[in-house]
């Protein structure tokens, strides 16, 4: 190689060069600020929720720590048990918050079994081809939906029944629980495929060798063994069901029903939709009910995904 | 010595349950054409009611469902809706990315452990949070940035909105893209090194060239939830439909839209009701194109490394 020609390699080769040595420490800050900007964003999110809520009674300096802690306990004991009101004093988060545990257990109990049914059908009975890869793509861009389409989907079919009268589900439990349960479908089939591939083949041909049926080993061997991580999905599921608004706007969970639902033909509304209508309330007194009910929220969601973490970590098998 | 012969009816119950868990998968295919089929024939019934061909809807520059005539231009909130699917990326996008080199090249692992979850628990955080968010924190902030400067940021403005989306979907992008950019081989890492290059030659020259497919797939399904994105923005952007570049003032998106419709008292079968339906339909196609995209350009990474 000639030294020195223009466009040859060794024209470009300069080892030396100061940028070099200091262009790296600095890209290297710049990816460390950029993942702390998404840290930072949380702790400010977390922060200024938790402040708006503590606007309403007086208070004192920041760091009275356990007073705080007393008067936010205090603040969301008080709106879980209220009643929602146009009074920002007498404002609450029962109905909200009853219904969204009855969305909860039932989408446990009809969304999750099916999603978890479809998964196991996808990864050990369904043959591989052409068929099979149809449903995983479909599933893929289920996933990609945006959350307002399943709203538009339980609107037309759920409550309306394309206008049928007679078989229409109207705007009550049943009609959100349909729904979410169809929003959370790829999530749930998605993680249970993913922890049913990671259960090895030995154990599936052991019992296999042993007499046992498709059906037997999967529901002896192949499911428990993967347990943890279908839970791990469900729950996950599950709070992103609980976290949802748009879609149940859609169905029609309004936000002024003063009665706390009792069965899933019941009207009803769900915390994040009475969030929602109180934060777009001009008062600026309403916001403090709606940074409470958001931290009655986040609690819940925070205490499913600690659930979800220690079954992954303390249960998962094969990885 | 002879086995027992297999009970007949476990027979029965292997095809009953075979059968069972097909179903439990056809509720997926189901759900797609229900999709379909619910927003193609409301949409149909849409422009038979409204009697406006589909040219006047999807270039339509007014959107105005209560005037008289009603006019149902799609551009305004096709425009609001690239407003913040942009501006959103504009932050997500460089930053997701950063964090995912971070992530992925220099963090060590203990680091890595702590924050990896906190970055997921940022995409667990419900977006009527953000849209709280937006309303509460942004806007003052942005408020007391840009009003001394003379400029004049109304209470639903586009920008927060950009921001607290832009801060949602950064999980998204950056999680995705650590994946792809850790399952680049190790061995083209350690030549490079061999070859004397730095830390940082390697992360930009080596690891991103091989791992870019991957980043590209998720660069383009951030944009795609951004667009589907709904509470955060109906808090933070309100509804005025509007073609603006003015980043300060309030605009509508197509999911915007939909909520203001349902929210508002269009009764059931009247042309604004439908129209819900004909944006609802063009919502879809977007975020279905934009994923189909994503997951080719996906599918064409997986083939070259893994």
């Amino acid at each position: 190689m000639s030294a020195g020609v223009p466009g040859s390699t060794e024209a470009r080769y300069h080892p030396d060069r100061v940028a070099r040595r200091w262009l790296g420490p600095i890209f290297g800050a710049a990816c460390l600020a950029a993942t702390c900007t998404g840290v930072v964003a949380l702790a400010v999110l977390l922060g200024s929720v938790i402040t708006a809520a503590l606007k309403g009674p007086p208070h004192g300096p920041w760091y009275a720590v356990g007073s705080h802690l007393r008067e936010l306990v205090a603040l969301c004991r008080k709106l879980a048990t209220e009643l929602q009101a146009t009074e920002p004093e007498l404002a609450g988060f029962r109905v909200g918050l009853v219904g969204s545990l009855w969305l909860l257990g039932l989408v446990a109990m009809v969304g999750i079994p099916v999603g978890i049914g479809a998964g196991v059908f996808l990864e050990e009975y369904a043959p591989p081809g052409r068929f099979r890869r149809i449903i995983q793509t479909n599933i893929a861009n289920l996933a990609g939906v945006p959350s307002i389409v399943y709203g538009i989907l339980g609107l037309a079919v759920f409550v309306r029944a394309f206008g049928w009268k007679g078989i229409a589900l109207g705007p009550t439990l049943i009609s959100g629980v349909l729904t979410l349960s169809l929003l959370i479908l790829p999530i749930i089939v998605i993680t249970t495929q993913e922890a049913l591939r990671a259960v090895p083949r030995s154990l599936r041909q052991a019992a296999l060798a042993l007499g046992a049926s498709r059906w037997q080993m999967i529901r002896d061997h192949v499911v428990p063994a993967a347990l943890p991580g279908i839970l791990t999905g469900a729950i996950l599921g599950l709070s992103r069901a609980i976290g949802e608004t748009a879609p149940l706007i859609m169905v029609g969970a309004a936000g002024s029903i003063l009665q706390v639902p009792r069965g899933p033909r019941d009207l009803y509304t769900a915390l994040p939709v009475e969030i929602y209508n109180y934060a777009k309330q001009p008062d600026p007194r309403f916001q403090t009910v709606a940074a409470g009910g958001i931290l009655i929220l986040l609690a819940i969601l925070l205490s499913m995904n600690a659930v979800a973490i220690v079954i992954r970590n303390r249960f998962r098998r094969y990885d | 010595m002879r086995w027992p012969r297999r009970p007949r009816y476990l027979a029965w119950l292997e095809s009953g349950v075979s059968a069972l868990l097909f179903l439990c998968a056809f509720v997926t295919v189901l759900t797609t054409i229900g999709i379909v089929a619910v927003l193609g024939v409301q949409t149909v019934g849409f422009f038979r009611i409204a009697r406006i061909g589909i040219t006047d809807f999807l270039f339509g520059v007014v959107l105005k469902p209560d005037a008289r005539p009603p006019l149902f231009g799609v551009v305004p909130i096709f425009w609001g809706t690239m407003i913040v699917a942009i501006g959103s990326s504009m932050i997500a996008l460089p930053i997701g990315l950063l964090s995912a080199i971070y992530l992925s090249e220099y963090a060590p692992r203990k680091a890595r452990a702590i924050l990896k979850p906190t970055l997921e628990l940022l995409a667990g955080v419900p977006t009527i949070v953000y849209g709280y968010f937006a309303l509460m924190l942004v806007t003052p902030v942005l408020r007391a940035l840009l009003e001394p400067l003379g400029l004049r940021v109304e209470t639903f403005n586009a920008l927060s909105a950009c921001v607290v989306v832009g801060v949602m979907i950064i999980p998204l992008v950056s999680s995705l893209s650590e994946d792809v950019l850790s399952s680049v081989p190790r061995g083209l890492r350690e030549a490079a090194y061999g070859l004397g290059a730095t830390k940082f030659e390697v992360s930009t020259r080596v690891v991103l060239p091989a791992g870019l497919s991957g980043v590209l797939a998720s660069f383009i399904l951030a944009i795609s939830r951004a667009v589907g994105e709904t509470m955060a923005v109906v808090l933070a952007a309100g509804m005025r439909p509007q073609i603006t570049l003015n980043p300060l003032t309030s605009i509508e998106t197509m999911t915007t839209y939909i909520v203001q419709v349902i929210g508002g008292e269009a009764s059931y079968g009247t042309a604004k009701y439908l129209s819900l339906f004909a944006v609802g339909l063009s919502l879809f196609a977007v975020t279905l194109v934009l994923n189909i995209i994503s997951g080719l350009i996906l599918r064409h990474f997986r083939e070259a490394y893994q």
